[in-house]
């Protein structure tokens, strides 16, 4: 049995000295170069748990385990993308992707190699040298991915990365974000609001309850890759949307 | 190139425009006998004076840009180092910070008279003096300017593993690099005010001095050139530092340079 990329062991967090329970074991795992999403309501603590698998937070209980070792509370073991595309202003597109890279270890002359390499297959070569506010949104999401993608680590997080972008742009992203991974295996957890996202990129789906956070099911996407932009035509994908948003409903009226 | 200087003309001309009437109302006020020559003499005279004494004139300028030019250099200096050394040891920051602030509400320029007693009459406590006023403005900005960064980007580099140091470097610095030049421009503006309040305590050379001797004097158009270069010299060492600010920070978005 391989390794998982990461495994969640009966996480609890809770916040006002105990008192508020936002995590209640959260336990799961991502496999090397599996593609999981996890989907909940608004304030089911998906950003609480983001920090804490990044060690940002300690979590209440449980422990975090990453390539096979405990992780638990500490950085730097994971590459991320989060929501706004979060590029330094004052950096050009590549020492943007450069500082991102050495900050994971790796040197600099090949930080700069690469970023302008990579920068070239995903079309962006005449932004090399620009500032990110010249880019559009999506633009700058595409950078923002490839920064994460270039870190060595082999765990990416990445924290509802199109929820900013408008419908087409966030479409396009989709497809764009699917034919990357599909060419560039890494075990992801991705965080989203949206189900047929969720459909259309994942392995597999953990619907997460609100809070406070339980796994209420699992998920296992069965359609083969690569997977045709028109995936949402066949009945099995309504099917499985269906069910996901019926379990979204019942998560939240547990709590009322 | 032609259309933007077009533009910009159009911007300045009302300015301009209202400046020469203003000029043209004090002159014939003056010829007309409304007020008499002793107490406001006229554009012209004043113009006149500044060609007839233009070598004491530069001598004196050159003497005060000196005293603003190295005291501002120094405090602007020691403004930046004392603002991180505080940013990194947040225990003294917490005690000092208050304080620096405090300080910008005080006419930090009075306690040119104690520098006076203490040190004499020699160019070091007026040096000291400037050094002080231009220390204050620039570690407050650059204090705040540590302190204010995006949370979204000090999230992101924790969350990728970066420590305190890397943050500080690529973060809390070059974000206080922007809120450094409002603290360099008001500290330009205090530079040359408080090299001419030094140069009054006592001097023997400077446009301060120069002043306050053709005052005693009674050569009201002598004190008036003095006045004009004064403000002609703080007026260009504030739009230097505004031009390094605008070669420094190129990143900033330009109005409607951002694409859809």
């Amino acid at each position: 049995m391989t390794i998982p990329a990461l495994e969640l062991k009966g996480i609890r967090k809770a916040f006002d000295s105990g008192k508020k329970t936002v995590l209640d074991g959260i336990s799961l795992t991502v496999g090397e170069n599996e593609f999981v999403s996890l989907i909940g309501p608004s304030g089911s603590g998906k950003t609480t748990l983001f920090q804490l698998i990044g060690g940002l937070e300690k979590p209440t209980a449980g422990e975090v385990w990453i390539g096979g070792k405990e992780t638990t509370g500490s950085r730097g073991h994971i590459s991320y993308m989060p929501q706004q595309a979060s590029l330094m202003p004052w950096r050009s597109v590549s020492a943007n992707i450069e500082l991102a890279v050495q900050v994971a270890g790796i040197e600099k002359k090949q930080s700069v190699k690469m970023a302008r390499e990579w920068l070239e297959r995903i079309g962006l070569q005449e932004y090399t040298d620009a500032y990110p506010h010249v880019l559009s949104g999506g633009m700058q999401q595409r950078v923002s991915f490839l920064r994460a993608l270039l870190s060595p680590q082999p765990l990416m997080l990445l924290d509802e990365p199109f929820g900013a972008l408008d419908a087409l742009t966030r479409q396009q992203m989709q497809q764009w974000l699917m034919a990357m991974w599909e060419e560039n295996r890494r075990s992801v957890l991705f965080v989203t609001h949206s189900i047929e996202e969720a459909l259309l990129l994942s392995d597999r789906i953990l619907v997460l309850s609100a809070a406070p956070a339980t796994i209420v099911e699992e998920i296992k996407v069965p359609f083969a890759r690569p997977r045709p932009a028109q995936l949402w035509k066949e009945p099995q994908f309504n099917e499985l949307k269906e069910r996901i948003q019926e379990l979204l409903h019942q998560g939240e009226a547990v709590v009322k | 190139m032609g259309n933007k200087g077009w533009s910009s003309l159009k911007a300045i001309w009302p300015s301009a425009a209202l400046v020469i009437i203003l000029l043209a109302v004090w002159q014939l006020s003056v010829n007309g006998g409304l007020v008499p020559e002793w107490q406001l003499p006229s554009p012209l005279s004043i113009w006149k004076e500044i060609i007839d004494s233009w070598p004491r004139l530069i001598d004196n300028a050159s003497a005060t840009v000196q005293l603003a030019l190295i005291g501002f250099a120094g405090g602007a200096l020691a403004g930046f180092i004392l603002a991180a050394v505080l940013h990194l040891i947040p225990f003294v920051r917490r005690a000092v910070y208050p304080l620096l602030v405090v300080s910008q509400n005080v006419p930090v320029i009075a306690i040119g008279p104690i520098l006076t007693i203490w040190l004499g009459y020699g160019v070091l406590p007026k040096l000291i003096l400037v050094w002080i006023v231009c220390f204050f403005p620039v570690s407050v900005a650059m204090l705040n300017g540590f302190k204010d960064t995006d949370l979204g980007l000090r999230n992101y580099l924790r969350m990728i593993g970066a420590g305190n140091w890397t943050v500080f470097l690529r973060l809390e610095l070059p974000n206080a690099v922007t809120h450094l030049f409002s603290g360099l421009k008001i500290a330009a503006s205090y530079a040359v005010l408080s090299a001419i309040v030094a140069e009054w305590l006592g001097a023997d050379k400077g446009l301060g001095h120069y002043m306050i001797l053709s005052s005693k004097g009674y050569e009201p158009a002598r004190v008036f050139a003095a006045v004009l270069l004064i403000v002609l010299l703080s007026l260009v060492l504030y739009g230097a530092v505004a031009a390094v600010e605008k070669l420094v920070i190129r990143w900033r978005p330009v109005k409607g340079e951002r694409k859809g």
